[in-house]
């Protein structure tokens, strides 16, 4: 965990004061809604179909069980009593009312959380490995990077009113868990042959109506050069970034029309006069930084002690969860283990009250009270003692959180669409239930193996449908809604595009679209090991294509 | 529209000059970029101070012969939005050392002015009467900010390292 000091917490509180006020001037109509909504925005809140939506920064995907027993309390004091995890690994509140925002974000600032710079032009939540600090591939705390730059880029200056938003995202594994490739700014660690680390920095990935991959602008950057560089980015894609046309101002539209090369050197040109400056990173600053993130005090366990085995002879149930939804840990005795947030019939993300509570009263007792966030939209608890499985395993089944689907056909990750988002074309919520109702047989979906399926209830791909080995994009045609299916799509280290197979088909057909799939894939898959995606990869769209529609 | 200069509403000394206004004498004035451009030269060497709008989709490298000279530099914000100005601040302030006056036009509220001061504004046309008031106190909103910027703080970063309290006692920012 970061622990926060004075100063974080003082910025934190002077930003509630601040939104307090404008609250109050918005209230008494001092405020026009039009000029209250980028003050609004900047604080996280979203004028949605129904109400107001107040999304919560979670930082680098990082919980303490206090802040989770907050986000509870918020959920039944000020909403409908649950919240939605994004693939921003933020969480989302759908209902709540204006007047009520003031006293629900002093709340949540009485344990260092806010909305700051969960919407707005400026740089979002910056995301990293769920599985951070504890990851057997990892070089180093990739939390540590983010945190650096969190801080600096928190209310900048000069970057608050950006052409639009942006997405950071820091990678420190052999194996990419955080879908580096679509962010705006990706930075992946690395050693170079000196053996120093530094990172490749990856500029203009990004999905919605243009979805690009981000490309290699600088292959080597030292640690200590990591903020002057963003800084360099950021300042090129500020003043030169478009402006005009909202679907054209990120900055992978201006990657793509310079051209990386011209990017970069622009950067550059830029870096060079401020590298030395303030912004360099001396080892002090880092390791100052490094002191306030605590790390668990493992206890010296072996690996496989004897009850884990016995308990996994005698309950089919829990020996698949084990092998699903629990992996590796650095430590020898521990793992870690990922809470599904899709069960059958349910809305992928969300989370209720009760269960937040009963996670937080979890990760207390089995995972010195640490939680995180992935972008698949589910929980995980990070240091969970291989002995204390079974229980953990008990206690979490208790709340219908230890589903066994992690990675598998139900596992989907989905935006809010059409249910709650005014953006949305289509629903996205009735498609992902209906999927996770048809392949509620776990002995099927672990037959059929790691498969991603993706939903975006519109162009803006929230639900990052393009990276889907199933994508799945909701369009609106003559009023009614419509599914377009990619295939092929991945967002690791070898992040591709999936293809389109065809005419977009209606709601009704989405699901019966989808089995078909799946069972084009049972057939033709080389051997049962080939995953989905090595099949696709292997034999192209066409099969699945004519499968799919051969009879429609 | 009312300006605000060290921190409180203040008359408008610079007159702006149409391009194909004449220029009067011994008067400050604010000339267009273009004008400027034409006949900076002249314009530098006139009897009375010279301010130039830039817009901002316009390199500030270009100005850089002639920031010495230059009174004022106003930097437009055409809309709340729209923060290219930001970018062109600072570089005016850190990287070309420019120490004239730095004035924000346009659509400026309020809610802009601690990010304005910070990127190196001194003069403000406020958009609203209101908000022009309220300067002093919106700036006092914030006690602590994380980055380094043209105010000359040094970053959160390394002022923690330093030991001190990066908390202030007293009003003062850090």
């Amino acid at each position: 965990m970061y622990v926060y000091d004075a100063f974080d917490r003082t910025l934190v509180a002077e930003r509630v004061a601040e939104f307090r006020d404008q609250v109050a001037r918005r209230l008494s109509g001092e405020l026009t809604e039009e000029e209250f909504k980028p003050l609004r925005l900047m604080n996280g809140v979203y004028l949605q179909l129904h109400a107001y939506m107040l999304r919560i920064a979670i930082p680098y995907g990082t919980l303490s069980s206090q802040q989770l027993r907050m986000l509870a309390h918020v959920a039944r004091r000020y909403d409908r009593g649950y919240g939605h995890f994004t693939t921003r690994t933020n969480i989302q509140f759908h209902w709540i009312k204006l007047e009520e925002l003031p006293a629900a974000m002093t709340e949540l600032a009485s344990v260092g959380m806010h909305g700051m710079q969960t919407s707005g032009n400026n740089v979002r939540n910056i995301t990293t490995d769920q599985w951070a600090g504890v990851a057997p591939d990892e070089i180093e705390d990739p939390r540590l990077w983010a945190e650096v730059i969190r801080q600096h880029v928190t209310l900048h200056p000069e970057f608050s009113f950006m052409p639009r938003k942006f997405k950071i995202c820091v990678g420190t594994s052999v194996h990419d868990r955080a879908a580096l490739r679509i962010h705006d700014l990706a930075l992946r660690m690395h050693r170079n042959e000196a053996g120093e680390l530094g990172f490749e920095v990856m500029v203009g990935g990004g999905l919605g109506r243009t979805p690009y991959l981000a490309k290699t602008i600088k292959p080597f950057l030292h640690k200590r050069d990591l903020l002057s560089y963003v800084e360099a980015v950021l300042r090129t894609y500020n003043q030169f970034g478009r402006r005009d046309n909202i679907w054209k101002a990120r900055i992978k539209i201006l990657v793509h029309d310079l051209g990386p090369e011209a990017f970069a050197e622009e950067v550059d040109a830029e870096w060079q006069v401020i590298k030395d400056g303030p912004l360099a990173l001396d080892p002090a600053v880092v390791d100052e930084i490094a002191t306030r993130f605590i790390y668990p005090d493992y206890a010296p366990f072996g690996d496989n002690p004897p009850e884990l085995a016995e308990t996994r002879r005698s309950d089919r149930r829990f020996a698949a969860w084990l092998d699903n939804s629990v992996a590796n840990h650095k430590a020898s005795g521990y793992a870690i283990v990922t809470l599904s947030l899709k069960p059958e019939g349910g809305t992928p993300g969300d989370c209720t009250a009760e269960q937040m509570d009963a996670i937080a009263d979890v990760a207390d007792r089995y995972s010195f009270g640490e939680i995180r966030v992935g972008h698949e939209q589910n929980l995980v608890l990070p240091h969970v003692a291989q002995r204390d499985l079974p229980a953990v395993w008990r206690a979490l089944d208790k709340i219908g959180v230890a589903g066994a689907n992690i990675g598998l056909v139900s596992d989907i990750i989905s935006c809010p669409g059409l249910d709650y988002c005014n953006l949305a074309n289509a629903r996205s919520i009735p498609i992902a239930q209906e999927l996770t109702r048809r392949f509620r047989n776990i002995d099927l979906q672990r037959d059929l193996g790691r498969l991603h399926i993706n939903i975006s209830g519109c162009i803006n791909a929230c639900g990052h449908h393009h990276v889907g080995h199933i994508g799945i994009l909701g369009v609106e045609k003559n009023g009614e809604e419509f599914y377009q299916i990619t295939l092929g799509g991945k967002a690791d280290e070898d992040a591709k595009l999936g293809t389109l197979i065809g005419p977009a088909v209606p709601y009704g057909q989405v699901a019966d679209v989808v089995e078909d799939i799946a069972a084009a894939y049972l057939e033709l898959r080389a051997r049962p090991e080939e995953l989905f995606i090595d099949t696709v990869n292997r034999l192209g769209v066409e099969p699945f294509k004519e499968r799919v529609y051969a009879t429609r | 529209m009312r300006l605000v200069e060290n921190g409180r509403i203040a008359e408008d000394r610079y007159v702006r000059v149409d391009d194909d206004a004449p220029i009067p004498d011994r008067v400050p004035v604010i000339v267009s970029a273009k004008r400027f451009q034409a006949n900076a030269a002249a314009l530098t060497r006139r009897d009375g101070s010279v301010g130039v709008l830039w817009p901002n989709d316009k390199r500030v490298a270009e100005l850089e012969p002639w920031l010495g000279h230059l009174a004022l530099i106003a930097l437009v914000f055409p809309k709340f939005k729209d923060g290219r100005a930001y970018s062109q601040a600072r570089l005016l302030r850190e990287t070309y050392g420019y120490r004239g006056m730095l004035r924000a036009t346009g659509d400026v509220l309020r809610d802009q002015f601690h990010f304005l001061v910070r990127a190196g504004f001194d003069s403000f046309e406020v958009k609203k009467d209101a908000d022009a008031r309220a300067f002093t106190d919106v700036l006092a909103r914030y006690s602590v900010y994380y980055q380094n910027g043209a105010d000359g703080r040094a970053p959160a970063l390394r002022r923690r390292l330093q030991g001190g309290n990066p908390v202030p006692t007293t009003g003062e920012t850090v």
